[in-house]
């Protein structure tokens, strides 16, 4: 278990593409921590020089109490999970989890001891003696995992490791993963472009977008007081609504109704999350339901409400028709955001 | 950071001993060919490039070497391209018409054509060179482009090559062609044939350059000097030089880089199509 | 086949009609003709052949030059795979792994692959020249008095030179589109499990790298056998005499200038036989080889 110290760590390609935009943060001992992005975001990088696989351009990383900017991979006691499993096509699956350990020069009779117990661990002992590719995309990614927790590593790297596999799937290695990664205790960061992943694992959610940090939280955090509009709009499925409001007089406003107090004058970006719009006969604001989209356990609103679109979550149980409706609005819930920056107010 | 360094450094000195391997053989035929054959003959090559290569390219262009007097530098040039590019359209042509029979047709003897196409891959001409010398002589192709070309085609490499490769091609690409009503001819035309365009491509390059390059068989099918290639002229250049006084190193060596200059220009310009053609068609 | 091939029965039979024909009258033909020639004794003046059965091919096996053919073609083969695959191999690994100038050096290590054996084999006569060849001179510095077409040995070394040389483009292009289609996450997760350079080669490159040496094993070999003839052919300057030859050099010499056509065509049917052989042993091999996904 170690403690993972970023310090202004950033990455510049020989191009001249900053992809990384200087980061510091810490990772704390026995922390899942998932970083998540749309693509290009330079989480991966991020991630790739935390294991070695990219030259550092700026700044300390700090594993355990060593500075490990120049330190070889295979020295910086690291395990990865990679996207396509990365599993060596021509080893068995034995060979496979046994070959970090075997480099490492421990006795023989103590990896196989190991190999059984991930084996074990992962319900892979009925496959130990196969190839790779004669196995499923399920088990491929529990022998990459087996790779991982074999070595007893102090940090775990998991890179996108559940994108090549079924929706079904990836939901129970999810958990699989998590329950793993509780039992061991061991410090993780885990990359994904999945915001529903990274709700889910994560004790820590750090947000990139553009090779910077946008926001650094928990789960609870990220998604009832995201730090800008593009956390907003990327974390939530369906994301948050954005806004325009006007603010005067103390006042935020939409097609000239006041929607909460709020001190300051001009344009801002109202969010507000699709559940915090309660359907109530009584409520003070009207809406224009286009349509409804029926998801079983609840239903999303598409609507129009002062010009601009909006979309609410309901529950099952309430009845809702195209056409006018009235809605009440949770106040406590609004987020407000700088119209220009998109930074929050 | 050193030690990254160090090894940069010994991968770097590979690569360069390595191309300068490659390079400096041919650097010094270019260098003979750039002095005057006097010189050449008493220090042999050098390190300083004369300026005798125009002299000489006129020479090796437009003087003959033979004994009839027909085999000029310009002719053998002219024959080497007939001879590359007919053998590598011919080659492809009848391969890809034949790939295209045996993969979207159902054919009773399919299976037959396949093993009677795909032997040939197994024996090189240059084990059969005497029954098929014979034959050529049989048939009065001897010194004509016809004898030279059409043996050199009886191998199926690519035929093979299409053939893998219209396998690879979606099945639901023909399932639509035929319910918008393409028949087989126009299946091949409209849409086949614009798929294989890097296909056609690499697969010239690659027999382009074989057909170019061949030497044993232009040497036996060829006797007139009129019909020589270049490449099967070297020989008789090369005697040439052997008991003259002053021998012609100038010209015969710009001769050789005549010979070696159109493939190699090909290989360098389209080479990226030129390892896909040879990585993909030799497996 | 294709499911939804067409079911037209002349056209396929009209595609197919030019290469099936070409191949009849240009290999089977020939092919045939050699095999039954091998059982004949010609008339050297063409008036006719006697059947002589396996003589052609006892002699074969009696003649001390074509032993001697045979043992060099081996040697020479052995010398001329083993070296080329091994020099391509670490040439195309550099090349992998540089990141400046990688499309240069790729250039410059693949282009001779379009040079003609035969120039290939009027370079190594300069290289070697009696009075002034620059390597000729350079063994000399070691008291090695290179005598190329009179020496047996350094004849036959000219040639393995010249035959690698040449061969070298075609193994390092295979070797690096071998090296690239490994996919780059297994080798950063051996980056990760192995602090070795040189253990991770072993461990990980070369066994992904196998199905590529093989194929390529077989490539040289036929090559070595066969497309050496350019150079063997300028090397010897047409004059055979003493100097070291391939089988294959030696068939045309035998047939084609000696006028021995029965021994010829057996010597052709025993190299059937012998790239039969080798292309069985291939398809077996690649049966039996394991198939990466």
């Amino acid at each position: 278990m170690a403690q993972v110290t970023l310090n202004t760590l950033r990455k510049v390609y020989p191009n001249g593409f900053e992809a990384v935009k200087p980061a510091s943060f810490t990772i704390e001992k026995g922390e899942f921590v998932v970083l998540v992005g749309p693509s290009g975001c330079g989480k991966s990088t991020m991630l790739r020089m935390i294991a070695g696989l990219e030259d550092i351009t700026q700044g300390d990383l700090q594993i355990g109490d060593r500075i490990v900017n120049d330190v070889d991979p295979a020295d910086r006691d690291i395990a990865m999970v990679f996207q396509n499993y990365a599993l060596y096509p021509h080893m068995t699956v034995r060979k496979n989890i046994g070959y970090g350990l075997k480099n490492r020069k421990i006795a023989k009779d103590v990896i196989d001891q190991k190999v059984t117990d991930a084996a074990n661990l992962l319900n892979l002992n009925d496959y130990l003696d196969r190839k790779p590719s004669q196995l499923s995309g399920g088990q491929r990614q529990r022998v990459a995992m087996g790779r991982a927790i074999v070595r007893d590593p102090s940090l775990f790297l998991f890179d996108e490791p559940l994108s090549n596999l079924d929706a079904k799937l990836r939901n129970q290695m999810r958990i699989e993963i998590k329950a793993l990664q509780r039992r061991l205790g061991v410090t993780s960061v885990y990359v994904t472009h999945d915001q529903v992943e990274a709700m889910t694992m994560a004790d820590r959610i750090i947000v990139m977008n553009g090779g910077e940090i946008e926001q650094i939280g928990t789960p609870a955090q990220v998604y009832h007081s995201p730090a800008s509009t593009f956390v907003a709009s990327f974390m939530g499925a369906p994301p948050m609504n954005l806004l325009d409001a006007l603010v005067a007089e103390n006042a935020a406003m939409i097609g000239g109704q006041t929607i909460a107090q709020f001190a300051g004058h001009g344009p801002v970006t109202l969010g507000i999350r699709p559940e915090d719009i309660l359907p109530d006969p009584n409520g003070d604001f009207e809406i224009n339901v286009t349509l409804i989209e029926e998801l079983g356990a609840h239903r999303i609103l598409h609507a129009t409400w002062a010009g601009q679109t909006i979309m609410v979550s309901v529950a099952k149980d309430v009845t809702a028709e195209t056409g006018t409706m009235h809605v009440a609005i949770k106040s406590d819930a609004l987020s407000f955001f700088d119209a220009q920056t998109g930074r929050r107010l | 950071m050193k030690r990254i360094k160090l090894e940069t450094i010994v991968d770097h000195s590979v690569l360069i001993i390595g191309s300068l391997i490659m390079i400096l053989p041919v650097a010094m035929l270019l260098q003979m060919a750039s002095t005057p054959d006097i010189e050449t003959m008493r220090n042999g090559p050098g390190l300083v490039f004369g300026d005798q290569i125009p002299a000489n390219f006129e020479k090796a262009m437009f003087e003959a070497s033979g004994f009839s007097g027909e085999n000029t530098g310009l002719r053998m040039l002219y024959n080497s391209l007939i001879l590359g590019l007919g053998f590598a359209i011919g080659k492809i042509v009848i391969g890809m018409m034949a790939a295209y029979a045996i993969v979207y047709f159902r054919l009773k003897f399919a299976t037959l054509a396949f093993w009677i196409i795909f032997t040939t891959l197994l024996l090189p001409l240059e084990v059969r060179i005497l029954p098929s010398y014979e034959i050529v002589q049989k048939l009065g192709m001897l010194n004509t482009y016809q004898g030279l070309i059409i043996p050199l085609i009886a191998s199926a490499t690519a035929t093979f090559f299409f053939r893998q490769f219209f396998r690879s091609v979606p099945e639901e690409l023909i399932e639509a062609a035929r319910i918008d009503g393409a028949g087989p001819i126009k299946f091949f035309v409209d849409i086949l044939v614009p798929l294989s365009r890097t296909m056609i491509a690499a697969m010239f390059i690659i027999m382009f350059v074989y057909g170019w390059n061949q030497y044993l068989w232009p040497t036996m099918i060829t006797t007139d000097e009129g019909m020589f290639t270049l490449v099967r002229g070297i020989k008789q250049i090369t005697q040439t030089l052997e008991g003259t006084n002053l021998p012609e190193y100038g010209k015969s060596n710009i001769l050789q880089i005549i010979a070696i200059l159109p493939p190699v220009l090909i290989v360098i310009f389209f080479q990226s199509w030129f390892v896909k053609g040879l990585t993909e068609s030799d497996k | 086949m294709k499911r939804a091939g067409f079911s037209i029965r002349w056209l396929p039979i009209l595609l197919l009609l030019p290469q099936l024909s070409i191949i009849l009258i240009f290999f089977y033909w020939p092919a045939a003709h050699a095999v039954r020639s091998s059982f004949f004794l010609q008339d050297p003046f063409g008036f006719g052949e006697t059947f002589v059965g396996l003589k052609n091919y006892t002699s074969l096996l009696k003649s001390s030059a074509y032993l001697r053919s045979a043992q060099f073609t081996v040697i020479f083969t052995l010398m001329v795979t083993a070296l080329s695959l091994s020099l391509a191999l670490l040439l195309a690994v550099k090349a992998d792994k540089v990141i400046k100038g990688a499309k240069t050096y790729r250039t410059f290590l693949m282009w001779v692959y379009a040079v003609a054996p035969p120039v290939a084999g009027v370079i190594g006569l300069v290289l070697f020249d009696q009075s002034w060849g620059p390597l000729k001179e350079f063994f000399g510095l070691f008291g090695w008095d290179f005598r190329l077409g009179v020496d047996y040995f350094d004849t036959a070394f000219a040639m393995v030179v010249i035959s690698v040389w040449k061969q070298l483009p075609v193994n390092f292009i295979f070797f690096l589109s071998g090296l690239q289609s490994i996919p780059k996450s297994v080798r950063e997760a051996a980056l990760i499990d192995n602090r070795s350079a040189s253990g991770r080669f072993w461990d990980v490159t070369f066994p992904l790298l196998a199905p590529t040496a093989f194929f390529l094993l077989i490539i040289n070999i036929t090559y070595a056998l066969f497309d050496t003839f350019g150079i063997i052919d300028t090397v010897v300057k047409g004059e055979p005499s003493n100097n070291p030859m391939t089988l294959v050099y030696r068939v045309y010499v035998d047939g084609f200038r000696g006028n021995d056509l029965g021994g010829s065509s057996a010597q052709s049917v025993v190299l059937m036989v012998l790239v039969l052989a080798l292309t069985v042993f291939q398809f077996r091999m690649v049966e039996r080889r394991i198939h990466y996904t």
